[in-house]
């Protein structure tokens, strides 16, 4: 097991010039880590929706590429996204913070904590690129590789859950994120 | 009246470049012509919601797609209309059959999805125009290119 920070500092060494969309629990530590115009905290978000926005941004965006994180709770809410993403291959990196909580309403499990296999769960869905990772040192290693090449990837991340923790926010409107995504993929302002 | 191949011209006049969809029995007829179509691409998705996500993600990379769903997707969908619509305020242009429109009509269906569809439709706040067999796929292109230059979300719903 890993903590999230320890996570996410290996995601912030490998994620090169792809756009990132944190959500959930990830979406209040990632800008410790980047805040750059292509970091895009999704919040307020459509719980389970982010895997389906980054795999738009990644087929209008396919020479850039797109890393998703995502919790495991929110995998939930829209288990076929794994099968979309396996359809239309883009390149979608969804790394699945798992951590058997809803972390952001307090730390109350989810349904299938410790039982549900997301990286089986994503090759029974047609994804041929799955990892999973159990240990900080593991994830070091490895990410380099699962981090590269062609997506659709998934990686899962065995993270150890945080319970009281306070709802994540963004660092700015989300109308200014839009605004920056936006200059940071090239557009002219709106 | 509305079938496959007037549709796609419709759309690809607009300049529409991708369809996201999850067919019905009456719009499930258009797949075809949407199929071959040389300037969209067609995208299946798995739950509606997802359809409004991945069509706002194409949105913000700088496509230009529609949405093409049964109005009990439009049901399902509900928070990602919300979250996309109202919180991103990223503007979509939504096609939504409305299933039993013309036997509710006809007072031979007691199916509710037409009791229903425009009120959701209103509630989300989602300018709309019901078309029915006295309209064209014109209508269509007219629609879309009046909430482009408006930049902002409308719906088309289609009477099935």
């Amino acid at each position: 097991m890993m903590t999230l920070r320890e996570a996410l500092e290996v995601v912030a060494l490998h994620r090169g010039q792809r756009i990132v969309v944190a959500t959930m629990s990830s979406a209040g530590e990632w800008p410790k880590w980047s805040d750059t115009p292509l970091d895009f905290i999704y919040i307020p978000s459509a719980m389970g929706q982010a895997p389906s926005l980054g795999l738009g941004l990644a087929l209008a965006q396919p020479e850039r590429g797109v890393l998703v994180l995502n919790g495991d709770g929110c995998t939930l809410m829209n288990l076929g996204c794994l099968v979309t993403l396996a359809h239309h291959p883009a390149n979608v990196f969804l790394l699945i913070v798992e951590n058997g909580l809803y972390e952001v309403t307090g730390g109350q499990p989810t349904a299938g904590a410790g039982r549900v296999d997301f990286a089986e769960l994503s090759r029974a869905a047609g994804i041929g690129r799955v990892y999973r990772f159990d240990r900080a040192d593991a994830w070091r290693d490895g990410a380099a590789e699962a981090l590269s090449g062609p997506g659709p990837v998934v990686v899962c991340l065995n993270v150890e859950g945080r319970v009281g923790q306070k709802t994540p926010k963004a660092p700015r409107p989300m109308s200014e994120q839009i605004a920056r995504l936006r200059n940071g993929l090239g557009f002219s302002p709106s | 009246m509305f079938d496959g191949a007037s549709v796609v011209q419709a759309l690809q006049d607009c300049g529409v470049t991708h369809v996201v969809w999850i067919p019905d029995s009456d719009i499930g007829r258009w797949e075809t012509e949407l199929r071959a179509a040389p300037h969209m691409q067609l995208l299946r998705v798995c739950r509606e919601g997802e359809a409004i996500a991945l069509a706002a993600g194409l949105k913000l990379g700088g496509k230009s797609p529609v949405v093409l769903i049964q109005c009990t997707g439009l049901f399902e969908a509900g928070d990602t209309l919300r979250n996309i619509l109202h919180d991103l305020h990223v503007p979509l242009f939504l096609l939504i059959g409305v299933r039993s429109y013309r036997a509710h009509q006809r007072g031979e269906s007691t199916d509710s999805c037409p009791v229903f569809t425009e009120p959701i439709v209103r509630a989300w706040q989602i300018p709309y125009v019901l078309l029915d067999e006295r309209h064209a796929p014109a209508d269509i292109t007219a629609a879309y290119r009046r909430a482009n230059a408006k930049d902002e979300s409308f719906a088309v719903l289609l009477a099935e």
